[in-house]
């Protein structure tokens, strides 16, 4: 249920080194930090600020039995079953996107009892990353009640509030081993700048016991200090930085680039004529074949990169 | 009708329209200048920007991936409610929790979704075909569905099929009115319920007692027969079932250049 005693949350929290260092190091290390079996918060959502570089990583390293949370699951969590990297996602949708109708993966994987996806409502999986950043072992709230959702989910409680005596549907705190998550910009301590929509990437920092931020680019801690409204993730709660440019793509990264349609549209193309042949062959040329994360982004293609640079940066044209 | 009144032009019978078209515009209708609207993906987004670029230019429309008073920009309509193309000319983006949280707070006029499959109540399936253990079919999900759907009052647009219109949902994703009555309320559900269900044949609502679901209006050329045809369980008929005026030239005109490669309304 992921959800930890609150002694164990603060010894786990007490035993990181917290200090002001440099955090450094390479897609591979990073990777190796996360064991198998571990419980994973995915930053991001849908096509957004997805950690694509770190589950690139994390999958060619042969990890087995994440137990992955994210938001809204989108094509990361196809590759992330038929890799078998993961058995089981948390998540409130799970598809590569509406305009792709319904993720033949996802229905393989749940139809045949082969990966569990464990349903929450978007604003229940907000606010279990919300229980876990405050350190408290739940929160309660109003929606959800009645429905099949939270009928199907052992971990929740109904209550009548004691103060009012309203109903209200408690959800578990949610505690992820590790967060990945993506930024636009940190320093090495792990000060983290994210531009455009946060989604719950905050309070999923705060939750977790470790922290890998992987990031389009770091810069200095005095450019972090000449503006630190901008910083969203506290240093303190980060344990690894990776510097990978594109590291969403073919997702996107607010104000960088925008997704690579054309690769997302193969790729479901692909999927869609044999799923797991499709998918297989996918994960062979784009996770397992490339040398580096260079190499990746080369098979990307630099002119569907170009092409989404210039889109992601018009955002900020008049 | 409120949509049929306000819709004043009359149109030529030489315009030609797809469903999706006209599910867009019909509901666009249903949205009121100066409301916050709480929109999912797909024809909802579709709608309620068109509403906002022809009769209710002051229409906030929220986003759960974090957007408040989103703009979009025609042609470059957003995959999903969560990339940068949602937040173009928007007042404000913060988390999407806290977005969410908007609606349990009670700053949302309407919620606005589509649906894959509904019941006589409202209720409305997002998650399982068949039977949830053993599914013919595991749908996406929930997303802020079940949030929107719990939280405010809800339009729903969506094809009008009797596979899709069913006596009970195999999973309640989202609650309509549960099992009637006072049920909705009973289950803790104090605030918002269905309000408008929007189809390519006509627009229900749902009776203040029974909470089932009623037929309040038929697009042009449609009978009541035919939608009661189409639907797999008994509709309750309003006494009086006017008719829309069709979407106008210039209502189409608007939603083709959102829409120009017909993304959402193919």
């Amino acid at each position: 249920m992921l959800t930890l005693a609150y002694n164990e949350l603060r010894r786990r929290t007490g035993e990181r080194d917290r200090s002001l260092r440099e955090k450094v190091m390479s897609l591979e290390a990073a990777a190796a930090l996360v064991p198998d079996g571990a419980s994973v918060g995915i930053g991001g959502s849908t096509l957004s600020r997805t950690p694509m570089a770190m589950i690139w990583a994390l999958i060619r390293a042969g990890r087995k039995e994440l137990v992955c949370a994210r938001s809204i699951t989108s094509s990361e969590g196809e590759l992330l079953l038929a890799s078998g990297a993961s058995r089981h996602v948390l998540t409130s949708w799970f598809s590569q996107g509406i305009v792709w109708g319904v993720s033949r993966i996802m229905r393989l994987y749940t139809e045949g009892n082969r990966a569990r996806f464990e349903e929450w409502s978007h604003m229940a999986v907000g606010l279990r990353f919300r229980a876990g950043a405050m350190g408290v072992p739940f929160l309660p709230m109003r929606s959800m009640m009645g429905s099949d959702v939270v009928a199907q989910l052992p971990d929740t409680r109904q209550i009548d509030c004691p103060f009012t005596g309203e109903k209200l549907v408690l959800v578990p705190a949610l505690n992820p081993e590790f967060a990945l998550i993506h930024v636009q910009r940190c320093d090495a301590y792990g000060n983290a700048q994210i531009d455009g929509l946060p989604f719950m990437d905050l309070d999923l920092a705060m939750a977790a016991n470790r922290v890998i931020l992987t990031t389009e680019r770091i810069v200095s801690n005095d450019q972090i200090r000449r503006a630190p409204d901008q910083t969203k993730i506290p240093f303190l709660t980060v344990d690894a930085v990776v510097e990978v440019p594109f590291g969403s793509a073919p997702h996107e990264c607010y104000g960088l680039y925008e997704p690579l349609f054309k690769h997302l549209d193969a790729y479901a193309a692909q999927l869609r004529q044999n799923p797991e042949e499709g998918i297989a062959a996918y994960l062979e040329r784009f996770f397992y074949g490339p040398k580096s994360w260079t190499e990746y982004l080369d098979l990307l293609g630099l002119e569907e990169l170009l092409d989404a640079s210039r889109r992601g940066k018009s955002i900020y044209d008049d | 009708m409120r949509a049929a009144a306000e819709r004043a032009f009359m149109t030529t019978s030489t315009t030609t329209y797809t469903a999706s078209e006209l599910l867009a515009v019909m509901s666009a209708g249903l949205l009121c200048d100066g409301q916050v609207v709480f929109a999912g993906v797909g024809i909802p987004l579709l709608a309620a920007t068109l509403a906002q670029r022809l009769h209710a230019p002051g229409l906030t429309i929220l986003f759960e991936g974090g957007t408040i008073g989103a703009f979009v920009e025609p042609g470059k309509l957003p995959p999903s409610t969560n990339e940068q193309r949602c937040t173009r000319r928007a007042n404000m983006v913060l988390s999407s929790t806290d977005v969410l949280l908007l609606l349990q707070r009670g700053y949302v006029d309407i919620g606005f979704m589509g649906g894959a499959q509904i019941d006589q109540y409202g209720n409305l399936n997002s998650s399982f075909i068949g039977d949830p253990q053993h599914p013919t079919s595991r749908l996406p999900g929930s997303g802020g569905g079940n949030d929107i759907a719990s939280l405010t009052q809800m339009i729903v647009a969506m094809r009008h099929e009797k596979r899709r219109f069913v006596k009970k949902v195999d999973f309640v994703t989202s609650p309509g009115f549960l099992a009637g009555d006072n049920s909705r309320c009973d289950a803790g559900l104090v605030a918002g319920g269905m309000y408008r269900v929007v189809t390519d044949l006509g627009m229900l609502g749902f009776d203040e007692r029974s909470k089932r679901m009623e037929l309040l209006a038929l697009h042009p050329g449609v009978t009541a027969d035919q939608v009661q045809q189409n639907t797999g369980f008994e509709l309750l008929i309003a006494s009086e079932v006017p008719v829309t005026n069709p979407p106008t030239e210039n209502e189409l005109a608007a939603l083709r250049h959102l829409d120009p490669d017909r993304i959402y309304t193919a």
